[in-house]
This record gives C-alpha cells, sequence and structure tokens, in this order.
C-alpha cells in the first residue's frame, strides 16, 4: 500500500509537468490549428539559457527567470519568423516546419553546448519526505505542484477574465469576425504563440532536474508522453490537457513501478493509439458547435 | 460638396483570376439607407467585403468621409466608425452573448461609454439579457440576430454594413430588424448600407435601392421608385 501511495503521488508530481507541457501544445493548437512539434526543442533551448545564466551569476532563479523570457521570446520568434511564412492551406506543411525546427534547434543546441549531458540542478531536495514513515513527497515535487498550479490559475484567469483573453479566444475561434470587431489576429496569434512557449519552458525547467540532465534531447520522451497527454485531453480542451497530463503521470509511473522503467516508452505509445483508434477527439472533445 | 458618407467609385475586385466586381460606383448619402439588391451571384457579399477591406479591390476607390478607405487595415475599421456584420451574422457560438457583446466594444478607450453602450444593447434587445452567459450557439437565429446587431452598435458605428440580414429568418423577425433600421436612422442618424436578397423588405425600408447584376450596379435610384414604378421592378427585379 506505501508503495502505491508512494507511485501515485510521484505519477501525480510528474503529470503535473506533463500536463503543463500538455496545456502549450493546447495553447497553440487553439490558436493556431498547429502541433507544435517544436515545443520540446524549444523548451530544452530556454533550459539552456537557464543553464548559461546559472553558470555566469551563481544563481538558480536569474536562470528560471531566464528560461521563463527565453522561451516567450522564442514562442514570438517561431511565429513571426517561421510559422506565419508557411502556407497553411494543408496541415501538414506546419508540422514538417515545426519538425525541421526540432532538427535545427536541436543541431545549434549541440554546436555550441555540446551533445554531452549537463548537469541539471534542482532547486529544492528531490528527497522524499517521509509522513509516519511512508515516503510521500519530496520538497521538489510540492514545487512542481504548486508552480503548475499557479499557472494553470494564470492562465485560466488570462483566457476567462481578461480583456486580451477574450480577444485571444475569439481570434482563435472566428478570426475573420474578430478583425471586424477590431481585434489584431495575427498579434493574438504570436502572444499564444509567446504564451505556450513559455509555458512550455516553465515545464522543461521543471522535468529536466528530474530526467537525466540537460541534452538536446533532454525533452524528446516528455514531448511524447505530453503529446499523448494532450491528445487523450483532447487537443481543444485546456481542462483535458490537465487530466490528460495526470493520467499519463500516473499510468507512467505505475508501470515503471511495478512492470519497469524499459516498458515506459511501449505504454505511452500503447496508450496513445488506444485513444486515438476509439476516441479521437479525446476525452474531452467538446459537442461539435451547430452552425446555422 | 456631397453629404455622401460611403462613395466607391469604378471599384473592381475578385478572388484570384476572377473578377467579381466590374467598375462599381455607388454612393451612400449620410443617416440614410442603401439597399443592394441583385440575385445570387451578382457580387453584393464581394461588394461588401471589399467595401470593408477583408478583400482588396484591384481597381478604383473607396471613400469615407472624402479620405480614402484603401490601405485600412480591416481591425482598423471599426475605429473609423465602420461596422460590418459579415454573411452568416457571425455570431461567435463558442463565445457566451456577453463574450459576443464585449467584443464589439472592446477596441473603445473610453470603458464607461463602453459599459453604458453594453447596457444600451441589453435594453434594445432584452432577449439577449436573459441569455447573457448562454453560449452563441444556444441561441435561435432572431437571437442571434439581436446579438450581431447588437454586436455592431455597442461600436457606435456610424456606417452599419450588413449582409443579408434576413437570411434564414421568419418573417415577422425580418420586418422587426427592418423597423429597428429604420428607428436608428430617424434616431441616431445611423447610416445604413445593406445587402438584400429579400427585395421587398429591404425597399420596405431603404431610402435608395440599388440593383446590382453580374457584378454591374445596372440603376440606381430613391427606393419608393422601385417600389411603385412597376415598369422598372419588372426589368430589374423581375416580380
Amino acid at each position: 500500500m506505501d508503495r502505491f501511495l508512494f507511485l501515485t503521488l510521484d505519477g501525480l508530481s510528474r503529470g503535473a509537468v506533463l500536463a503543463a507541457f500538455a496545456l502549450a501544445l493546447v495553447l497553440i493548437w487553439r490558436a493556431g490549428r498547429i502541433v507544435n512539434f517544436a515545443q520540446g526543442a524549444m523548451a530544452v533551448a530556454a533550459a539552456y539559457v537557464a543553464y548559461s545564466v546559472t553558470a555566469a551569476t551563481g544563481s538558480y532563479w536569474l536562470g528560471f527567470a531566464a528560461a521563463l523570457v527565453a522561451g516567450l521570446l522564442l514562442g514570438v520568434v517561431v511565429d513571426v519568423a517561421v510559422m506565419r511564412l508557411v502556407d497553411h492551406r494543408s496541415p501538414l506543411n506546419p508540422v514538417i516546419v515545426a519538425l525541421g525546427l526540432v532538427l535545427l534547434i536541436q543541431a545549434v543546441l549541440g554546436m555550441v553546448y555540446g551533445n554531452e549531458y549537463l548537469p541539471a540542478r534542482a532547486p529544492f531536495s528531490r528527497t522524499a519526505l517521509t509522513v509516519g514513515g511512508t515516503a510521500v513527497l519530496s520538497p521538489y515535487d510540492l514545487f512542481v505542484f504548486g508552480t503548475v498550479g499557479v499557472v494553470g490559475a494564470a492562465l485560466v484567469w488570462i483566457f476567462t477574465r481578461t480583456a486580451i483573453g477574450l480577444r485571444m479566444r475569439a481570434a482563435a475561434f472566428a478570426p475573420e469576425v474578430s478583425r471586424l470587431l477590431g481585434v489584431n489576429v495575427g498579434g493574438m496569434l504570436t502572444l499564444g504563440w509567446a504564451l505556450a512557449s513559455g509555458v512550455g519552458a516553465l515545464a522543461g525547467m521543471l522535468v529536466i532536474p528530474t530526467e537525466l540532465g540537460l541534452h538536446p534531447h533532454a525533452m524528446d520522451l516528455v514531448f511524447v508522453s505530453a503529446f499523448t497527454a494532450a491528445v487523450v485531453g483532447g487537443l481543444d480542451s485546456p481542462p483535458g490537457a490537465v487530466v490528460g497530463g495526470l493520467g499519463v503521470g500516473l499510468l507512467l509511473s505505475y508501470v515503471s513501478g511495478y512492470a519497469g522503467g524499459d516498458l515506459i516508452p511501449l505504454a505511452v505509445l500503447a496508450l496513445l493509439l488506444t485513444v486515438l483508434l476509439l476516441r479521437p477527439g479525446g476525452l474531452f472533445a467538446p459537442v461539435t458547435a451547430r452552425r446555422v | 460638396m456631397s453629404n455622401d458618407l460611403l462613395r466607391a467609385d469604378a471599384l473592381a475586385a475578385g478572388y484570384g483570376p476572377v473578377p467579381v466586381l466590374h467598375g462599381v460606383d455607388l454612393s451612400v448619402p449620410l443617416g440614410t439607407i442603401t439597399a443592394v439588391i441583385g440575385a445570387n451571384g451578382a457580387g453584393k457579399t464581394t461588394l461588401l467585403r471589399t467595401l470593408s477591406g477583408m478583400l482588396r479591390p484591384t481597381a478604383g476607390r473607396i471613400l469615407l468621409d472624402g479620405k480614402d478607405l484603401r490601405g485600412t487595415p480591416v481591425e482598423q475599421l471599426v475605429r473609423r466608425g465602420v461596422a460590418h456584420v459579415p454573411e452568416g451574422r457571425g455570431v461567435i457560438g463558442e463565445l457566451t452573448v456577453e463574450e459576443n457583446l464585449r467584443l464589439g466594444a472592446l477596441w473603445r478607450r473610453d470603458r464607461a461609454a463602453a459599459a453604458r453602450a453594453l447596457d444600451e444593447a441589453y435594453q434594445l434587445f432584452e432577449p439577449l439579457a436573459r441569455r447573457r452567459r448562454h453560449l452563441g450557439h444556444q441561441l435561435s437565429g432572431g437571437e442571434r440576430q439581436m446579438l450581431a446587431l447588437g454586436r455592431a452598435l455597442v461600436g457606435r458605428p456610424r456606417l452599419l454594413l450588413l449582409d443579408e440580414p434576413s437570411l434564414g429568418l421568419a418573417p415577422k423577425v425580418v420586418a422587426q430588424t427592418m423597423a429597428l433600421l429604420r428607428q436608428l436612422r430617424d434616431d441616431t442618424g445611423l447610416t445604413v448600407l445593406l445587402v438584400e436578397q429579400n427585395v421587398r423588405s429591404a425597399l420596405a425600408v431603404a431610402d435608395q435601392g440599388i440593383v446590382m447584376s453580374l457584378g454591374r450596379v445596372v440603376l440606381a435610384a430613391p427606393a419608393a421608385q422601385l417600389r411603385d414604378d412597376t415598369d422598372l421592378r419588372h426589368a430589374y427585379l423581375g416580380f
């Protein structure tokens, strides 16, 4: 039972990060109907910025802030300098371009920083605290929950309570009508990229210290898991991304705890396949709006 | 000096290599209702889309208050006092009634005036006030019409462009819409350019009728004349 509890809590912690990363994918999908396969590579690039800043200043938190800023900026650059120029008539075009971006970013990072693992420090202890003899959560897990919770709440607030959030939603749902109502649709799309990329960078900062360390490919498997989480929840649904993320986190934790860590990629792919076969719209697929 | 709020001179536009409008001239006097009528494919919707900048004209010019409107980005149009209610009314189904309405006034700097305009819209269209929290796609056709008009009006436009306001609506709702346009013209001096296939209801409220056929203006006449002159009606409107 102790083991089950530990695996569950560990899975939720892992899932919280996946949820944040899946949320980033959902943000871009909703804004521009693009599955951003470069999300992982962009997050790694931001994490390398954090590494450099931390190395130069000695402060983890300055590096953390730098990663978020780098994430936001990278999102703007990718949208304005790359995705805007892509012909979106075929949905395959942005996907191919995003995959190309992955190769480009990983190659540049490899050239600048080298292709070996760099140590990634966690700002809090990762040793689990024990309550009544049972290992539960580590301080770092609590930090992860807190950060993801704050970011999630901030996104909900932005999208449902602010004028800019209303503009972003309107621009995504009905670009032409929104322009007629004075909404700068292109600007809202860029803002969506910035937000998503910032959230992705945050998720990268949270997950990399729990894995092998910083490497151009550090987010590859995380991306697959988060993509699965987003698809499980339904690419259109932010709550779905959170539930999907937590679910995939739990699945990964149970699989690695009870069956062996080698099976994780297999379990993720099996889940992805099952969802795509049984409910391709995801668990939280909204009822298609009736258009009159 | 004329008192035309909107003028188009020799306007040409089309989709890709396919021209749709061939040298359209029209003028919309301030504080009047102009109805553009014509069959399917006459270019009515294309005309509105060109006037509001969603489609770039290939030739000719558009003057709003004597100032060229070409080169004004679509999203700046509301700031110039032009509201365009597109074909199908453009209610955003995924947003609530309240959010749709707020969107219409979001560009306005004067927040207090925008809030007042919202209240007025709810007074003008009471059913909307009861359905504030409902999503756009839950509304009936008539409610959508109210929402689309309300959303355009909270931007306090001088010129209202309407694309087929009668489309898919019960005759009673169409009559209410037309009566409302007349009331707005009389009370607030709103200028309206509407495009209609429903010739009778459009001419019932309009001051001026413009008949389009195959991308050209074939006749511009006072609406009363189009209504009452049987020969004209037979020749241009086919009834």
